[in-house]
């Protein structure tokens, strides 16, 4: 894997590491960034991971932009040796599916959608080959996710599942992009799932709702006092499905400041993983279900 | 020691010169959008260069002082009014407790930059007091300004002199807003590419702090491909990667959009390039439907750009005596 390195105006480095998505290319592309901000290269000002892709941000007063390209361009080999592991965490994210907010938001956009006649959901079952909407939430919420880059607006995680190529969902993004998403939607665009951190526009497909806050500007919220945004790339998640009863004790938790997320710390190695997803997979539910 | 707001305007925030450090997250630098205007304006009644401002768009606010300070207002041409009294603009002037701002009709540009003297004191998010309205942080509680909002200021010194009018700076008709080609440049057609540069395009109603969309320019040819896995069916888009400010992403091929300082940091559409460091000021100060043109330039030339406008900064400070 060769990483194509461009200019972004002359603030930016950007790399993309493969034009299509891998867990190898996000896996160098953190290598990468790791390998950038250890480096301490001088003027650099902003280091961003991204799924198959990495930004750098620098001062061209501090360090003139060929200098910075070539320094990248040295840290690549090392980057696409290195052993992939990572320490990370292990979080389950609870969803309700096909909830009332989404739908209602989905309906009131329908002529934007590639088929006004189904639900977003529905939809992508269907083109995805499952027989119901049941078994393309078991899908869904089966395996666990790879935040593989946070962004678009504040705190937003994209997760990519950890699974082989052929069992990945995928669907197109809406035909036009809606004006509105309520906060906190669990969308999917592409291979991408995603939660929409803040209510506003989107483009992707809505499966539902997590009662749980992933941004807090205000940092009142228990568990994102030190830092507001909730998600880093390099994070596993496992979707939890819940009932509507369960994403309404969990609201009145959230709104008495008593939630507590489920996070458990891992670690990941993506030769294990490629020899054995399933076996992997189930020893990252042992971790995070503490047996 | 406050500004009272009795009217908001059309959409004033609280900026300074941003909150680097946060993109990976999502969270863009924010800051003024003409940070020249900015950096004068704070120059001018005596602040470091950096002190919060406010940042009003097409339309003034009103504004009543609690106390004796010093005011100054550059950038977009909203002609400022003191107690009904036209001001000059790129001018320091005093105010009196309970003397009232108010501003005239736009004459050019689009954002102007209030300073006075000490700062708007509002508290200090993520390193900067800039508003990020889209992810209701930093600023005053994280929102535009609204009647009745009382903003507290900093204490300053009293301060006079004024930016020469060879030392102010707006887009031409049409704006040129030179950009390096890059990123993904090569999706499209060579034929493609010069039309991009030959059309004079213009500001679309969509227009914001997030970006600046621009139409009537030709539909992009793209280079055929297999969608790569993950990046999605049309041709203009990517898995998924990070947008560079500055970066003219063209969604469909058809209106691209240059993404300014609240961008949103990531996304799945091509980008052709990046608007250079030296023009992203311009932008700020571009109205709908104003014409405007990508003129193609090289990483040298916007260097030497970049250092032309550092030096007219430079030029701005010695006729200050900063």
């Amino acid at each position: 894997m060769s990483i194509r390195f461009s200019f972004g105006g002359d603030e930016h480095i950007f790399a993309e590491v493969s034009e299509e998505m891998s867990l190898e290319a996000f896996f160098t592309s953190l290598s990468m960034t790791n390998a950038v901000k250890a480096a301490g290269i001088k003027g650099v000002t902003e280091i961003c991971p991204a799924n198959a892709s990495f930004q750098i941000k620098f001062d061209p007063d501090a360090i003139k932009p060929g200098d910075l390209l070539r320094e990248l361009q040295s840290m690549e080999g090392a980057a696409s040796k290195s052993d992939a592991t990572l320490k990370t965490r292990i979080m389950e994210i609870p969803v309700l599916y096909q909830d009332p907010w989404t739908h209602e938001t989905l309906m009131r956009f329908r002529e934007r959608h590639q088929d006004p006649n189904s639900t977003d959901i529905e939809y992508a079952a269907r083109i995805n080959d499952y027989a119901t909407v049941d078994d393309f939430i078991a899908a869904h919420s089966g395996q666990p996710w790879f935040v593989s880059m946070v962004g678009f607006v504040a705190g937003l995680p994209f997760l990519y599942q950890m699974v082989e190529r052929k069992r990945q969902i995928q669907v197109p993004k809406y035909l036009r992009p809606r004006t509105d998403t309520p906060k906190l939607t669990v969308g999917y665009g592409g291979c991408f799932s995603c939660i929409y951190s803040v209510r506003g526009a989107g483009g992707y497909q809505m499966f539902g709702v997590t009662p749980m806050p992933i941004y807090d500007p205000t940092q009142q919220v228990s568990y994102l006092q030190d830092e507001m945004c909730f998600f880093r790339p390099g994070d596993i998640v496992k979707w939890k499905p819940v009932s509507r009863d369960e994403y309404d004790a969990a609201i009145e938790a959230v709104e008495g400041n008593r939630y507590e997320p489920v996070i458990r710390p891992a670690e990941f190695s993506l030769a294990a993983f490629n020899k054995d997803m399933a076996g992997t997979n189930a020893k990252l539910m042992e971790v995070l279900h503490g047996r | 020691m406050a500004v009272n707001v009795i009217s908001p305007g059309l959409s004033t925030t609280v900026q300074d010169l941003g909150r680097p450090g946060y993109y990976h997250l999502g969270i863009p630098i924010s800051g003024g959008m003409d940070r020249y205007a900015l950096r004068a304006a704070n120059m001018l009644v005596g602040n470091d260069e950096g002190a919060a401002v406010l940042e009003a768009v097409f339309l003034g606010p009103e504004l009543e002082f609690t106390a004796a300070t010093t005011v100054a207002v550059t950038g977009g041409d909203l002609p400022p009014r003191l107690n009904g009294t036209e001001m000059p603009g790129w001018e320091a002037f005093p105010v009196k407790a309970g003397d009232r701002l108010t501003f005239g009709y736009l004459k050019g540009g689009a954002r102007t930059c209030i300073a006075v003297s000490g700062g708007i004191d509002v508290p200090v998010t993520l390193g900067s007091r800039s508003t990020y309205t889209l992810g209701a942080l930093g600023g005053h509680e994280g929102r535009a300004l609204k009647a009745g909002d009382w903003l507290p200021m900093g204490v300053g010194k009293p301060a006079k002199g004024m930016v020469p009018h060879n030392l102010r700076r707006g887009p031409g008709n049409p704006a040129e807003l030179r950009m390096l080609p890059g990123l993904y440049w090569h999706r499209i057609t060579a034929e493609a590419g010069k039309r991009f540069f030959a059309d004079t395009w213009k500001v679309a109603p969509e227009a914001d702090r997030i970006g600046y969309r621009f139409r009537g320019g030709t539909a992009l040819d793209f280079v055929p491909r297999e969608p790569p896995f993950g990046a999605g069916s049309n041709p203009s888009n990517i898995v998924d990667a990070c947008y560079p400010y500055g970066s003219v992403q063209v969604p469909g091929g058809t209106e691209p959009i240059v993404l300014h300082r609240d961008a949103v940091s990531g996304g799945g559409y091509m980008m052709l390039g990046c608007v250079i460091s030296a023009d992203m000021d311009l932008i700020g100060q571009l109205q709908p439907h104003a014409p405007a043109r990508f003129v193609e330039v090289t990483m040298d030339q916007a260097l030497a750009a970049r250092a032309d406008r550092q030096a007219a900064l430079a030029r701005v400070r010695a006729h200050l005596g900063r």
